[in-house]
């Protein structure tokens, strides 16, 4: 009776736990399955013209004649442009506040200030896109759609990002250190510049690297800002294109051609975000162990 | 004289490649208190936590040897059920925070399949009972376990052990959290407790061990200096290490 | 510095002098602080402004009524609130048991070799992009549901009414089933940590007591974790709610209040990217900008309440993770 009880008991955790790691499993298979159709569908159109040319013009194959499979290089260099810009101006305002939290906490501002990154960090990210859109259209309808307003949406899904990771990263950097350094004398600003930002250095650049990665994903804030093109850059006035707006205006296009490069252009995206988010968890993770063994 | 309840052969215990006791060999007694005793780190917290395998739970955790309780190795049974019949009472008070008073108690009766309320009901007061904390919690049993002293909280814990109704119960310093009155409460409840139940006690507290057990062992360096009853080994003891131990003559 | 404690040591010189470089520094660096809180008005400030013209043309009618009629030119939000409410829904019933599942599975019953590289693989579907998996949603996901899921649905659950109308695999449903995949990472991920930082010492009383695996999990590891995989579900519904691509592309896009799961509809979030720059006017313009606002104010509200049930859980019990 007894026994039969135990065994039963048993039963039931091994059932549980069987049925937990099917949760695990199946969570997994969309992932599986999208590299998958990015790899077969995306993989056959890369090449290093890829990369470079333009998209091509709308094609349909019939029987004699064969479509330009053209390239992305658009796309990549609207992408380089929008989130090398976005990032210029978020990381500053963005690290800034994150060593206003940490550095001044305690007070009343530094929690409100990573309470508000927090919860900016969950708003819908085609709000950024209406807000630059909504406000360039009461102050310069000329460049709504452009390079500018386009970085400018960008920004704003960055700078809650980066002003949390870096948050964490400096908050890695035991008491100690601040101490010691100030006990030397050091003046505040320059403990914090010097020992602070210099020892999570690697984690401050991993959170960046994450909130570029982030903003080279969106198009939702770009679809009514850079708004997007054929052509490449063309100065910060004018419409500019980017990954993941190519993947959305081809991948709803008709034309046999476009939606190939759109696979190839959705496995270049997923390839670049996957080193990313691979290379910072060894940073970050290498950086805890040296934390915690120092 | 009693029987040996549990009886410890050749056993090493390692975290990773450390060795945290080796080769210890040692017997505790039916219906006794066996204190194990030494400086903090010699590995009496591990030798306990092997009597019911908790050991084995923290992560590259390893065990060599034999434990046997009353003549079988534990070391060869289902875990879940070994820890059924050795229970454990750990440092801090832990009481399901979640939990209240009553629900703490109750918990290892709900693994065991339904019983009914009102058996439910006895088995908790009588816990509690023999806790000595009925008096203290009889008009508040929902009431969160959280909103229970520490003194109490360990108890309550010791309560909780007992429903299980265990053979053996284990205590890894259960005072080291307390204040003097709640310790000396808990002393008290050891001695009454030995009357139904085989009790193995860690201490780091040479008066406790004195007050409480009947059988002392001591730990130093992972490995078992020397084992007696608790009298012969404060008053005589044989190896020259105990004696400048329990004479605070100590790094 | 501010309030030097007895152990560190006292620079030399007065006490209250501070270096003038601090001073900047602190100005320049709260001025940054000040961005990210003025960021928040500004986003409510022009939404709220532009969307003038449409709150006074309707009032709170726009928020109760059903139709997006743009020949009458009356606006009423009631059927994209209804497609979020109801995609977001979905979201949580399939994503909720997958994520707190194999967050529970990853911290108290695989294999520990099996627990970092597992989780960082889940947590890797949030790194793909919206509107990947929108792309994978129109050519992969939604045709399966088309041809094998839908009809199905329709055999078994055709009966309840929700389930009914032609299978076309573009519908409320497969948006919701892309959400539940989006999802799941946001609430695996913070449930795993809440998991971890449960005390050893509450597992190892449930184990001492001859609780099993499971048992222990389920009496003592998940109910002190719970108000922390509560706030993990209400993130990933700010995250549902506010999904934009991904929906877009599987949604159908038909401005009415659905009547089935099969049926096309609208989140705020796609009637937004669809329709902002091919306004017909200046009042669909700013009804749209509205409706972007109630967005901004759920998504606000919920993350506020998510974020308020995450920091007490990581916060005040976040040093006993070791």
């Amino acid at each position: 009776m007894k026994f039969d009880r135990s065994a039963r008991r048993k039963l039931w955790s091994h059932t549980m736990t069987v049925l937990a790691g099917l949760c695990a499993l199946v969570a997994l298979i969309p992932l599986g399955s999208v590299i998958y159709q990015a790899v077969l569908l995306g993989g056959p159109v890369l090449s290093l013209s890829f990369l470079t040319s333009n998209p091509p013009l709308p094609c349909t194959p019939s029987v004699g004649t064969s479509c330009a499979v053209g390239g992305i290089g658009s796309a990549i260099q609207g992408t380089l442009v929008l989130v090398g810009l976005a990032a210029a101006i978020s990381v500053p305002i963005g690290l800034a506040a994150a060593i206003f939290a940490v550095e001044y906490r305690g007070r009343f501002l530094g929690l409100a200030i990573s309470f508000t990154a927090d919860v900016l960090t969950g708003v819908p990210s085609i709000i950024a896109g209406v807000f630059i859109y909504a406000y360039f259209v009461i102050y310069d309808p000329s460049i709504v759609f452009s390079a500018l307003t386009g970085s400018l949406a960008l920004s704003v899904i960055m700078v809650p990002i980066v002003t949390r990771t870096c948050e964490e990263a400096l908050r890695t950097v035991p008491h100690s250190l601040r101490e010691a350094a100030l006990a030397l004398g050091i003046p505040k600003w320059r403990t914090t510049l010097q020992i602070v930002l210099m020892t999570a250095l690697p984690a401050v650049l991993t959170g960046i690297l994450l909130s570029v990665m982030r903003a080279s994903g969106e198009a939702a804030p770009l679809l009514f800002t850079a708004f997007g093109s054929r052509l490449g850059f063309q100065g910060f006035n004018n419409p500019i294109n980017a990954l993941p707006l190519l993947i959305y205006n081809f991948a709803e296009s008709p034309y046999k051609n476009w939606i190939d490069l759109a696979w190839g252009a959705a496995l270049i995206l997923i390839i670049l975000i996957l080193i990313a988010s691979v290379l910072s968890r060894l940073v970050v993770g290498r950086m805890v162990r040296r934390m915690r063994g120092g | 004289m009693n029987g040996t309840k549990m009886r410890v052969e050749r056993l090493s215990a390692y975290y990773g490649k450390t060795k945290a006791i080796s080769e210890i060999s040692v017997g505790f007694p039916e219906r006794k208190v066996s204190a194990i005793i030494g400086p903090s780190g010699c590995g009496k917290s591990t030798l306990i936590r092997c009597l019911n395998r908790m050991h084995e739970t923290l992560p590259r955790t390893r065990v060599e040897g034999q434990i046997l309780l009353d003549g079988e190795d534990i070391l060869e049974l289902d875990p879940v059920h070994v820890r059924r019949r050795v229970g454990m009472v750990f440092q801090k008070p832990n009481p399901f925070v979640t939990m209240s008073i009553y629900d703490n108690v109750s918990v290892a009766l709900r693994f065991n399949g339904r019983h009914s309320r009102e058996d439910t009901d006895k088995a908790v007061v009588r816990s509690l009972q023999q806790a000595a904390l009925w008096e203290e919690v009889k008009d508040r049993v929902d009431a969160p376990a959280l909103s229970l002293s520490g003194g109490q909280q360990q108890r309550l814990c010791i309560a909780r052990a007992l429903a299980a109704e265990p053979e053996v119960l284990l205590m890894d310093e259960p005072c080291s959290a307390l204040d003097p009155v709640a310790t000396a409460k808990i002393e008290g409840l050891v001695n009454e407790l030995k009357n139904s139940y085989t009790v193995i006690i860690v201490t780091h507290n040479m008066q406790q061990a004195g007050r409480v057990a009947d059988y002392t062992a001591f730990l130093y360096l992972g490995k078992l200096v020397e084992v007696g009853a608790t009298a012969d080994l404060f008053e005589r003891p044989k190896e020259r290490l105990t004696e400048q131990y329990i004479t605070g003559r100590f790094g | 510095m501010d309030r030097p404690t007895p152990s560190s040591p006292t620079p030399r010189g007065p006490r209250r002098s501070r270096h003038w470089g601090d001073l900047i520094f602190a100005g320049l660096v709260g001025l940054g602080g000040a961005g990210v809180l003025v960021l928040v008005f500004a986003i409510l400030g022009v939404l709220l402004y532009q969307s003038g013209l449409s709150f006074r043309a309707f009032g709170w009618q726009f928020v109760i009524g059903t139709q997006w009629d743009v020949r009458d030119n009356i606006y009423g939000v009631v059927p994209f609130v209804s497609g979020t409410l109801i995609t977001s829904a979905i979201a949580l019933v399939i994503g909720f048991p997958l994520a707190v599942g194999s967050a529970i599975f990853l911290t108290t019953q695989a294999p520990r070799w099996m627990r970092g590289p597992v989780g960082t693989v889940i947590e890797l579907l949030a790194a793909i992009p919206s509107v990947v998996y929108g792309f994978w949603g129109l050519y992969v996901l939604g045709p399966y549901m088309r041809t094998n899921v839908e009809p199905a649905l329709h055999r078994y659950l055709g009966w309840t009414g929700a389930f009914n109308g032609p299978a076309t695999g573009t519908d409320i449903l497969t948006a919701g089933v892309i959400l539940a995949v989006m999802v799941i990472p946001t609430i695996s991920a913070i449930s795993r940590e809440t998991l971890a930082a449960v005390p050893i010492s509450q597992r190892e009383a449930a184990l001492s007591l001859g609780a099993t695996n499971w048992e222990t999990t389920r009496v003592a590891i998940v109910p002190y974790a719970r108000s922390g995989i509560f706030g993990a579900t209400i993130l990933g519904l700010g995250r549902a709610l506010g999904e934009t691509m991904a929906v877009t592309m599987t949604i159908g896009n038909r401005d009415a209040v659905p009547t089935s799961f099969f049926s096309q509809g609208q989140t705020i979030a796609s009637l937004i990217a669809n329709e902002l720059t091919n306004s017909n006017g200046p009042l669909q313009y700013s009804a749209i900008i509205e409706a972007g606002l109630i967005l901004l104010f759920i998504s606000l509200l919920v993350n506020v309440l998510a974020r308020l049930l995450l920091w007490r859980v990581l916060r005040v019990t976040g040093g006993s993770t070791e």
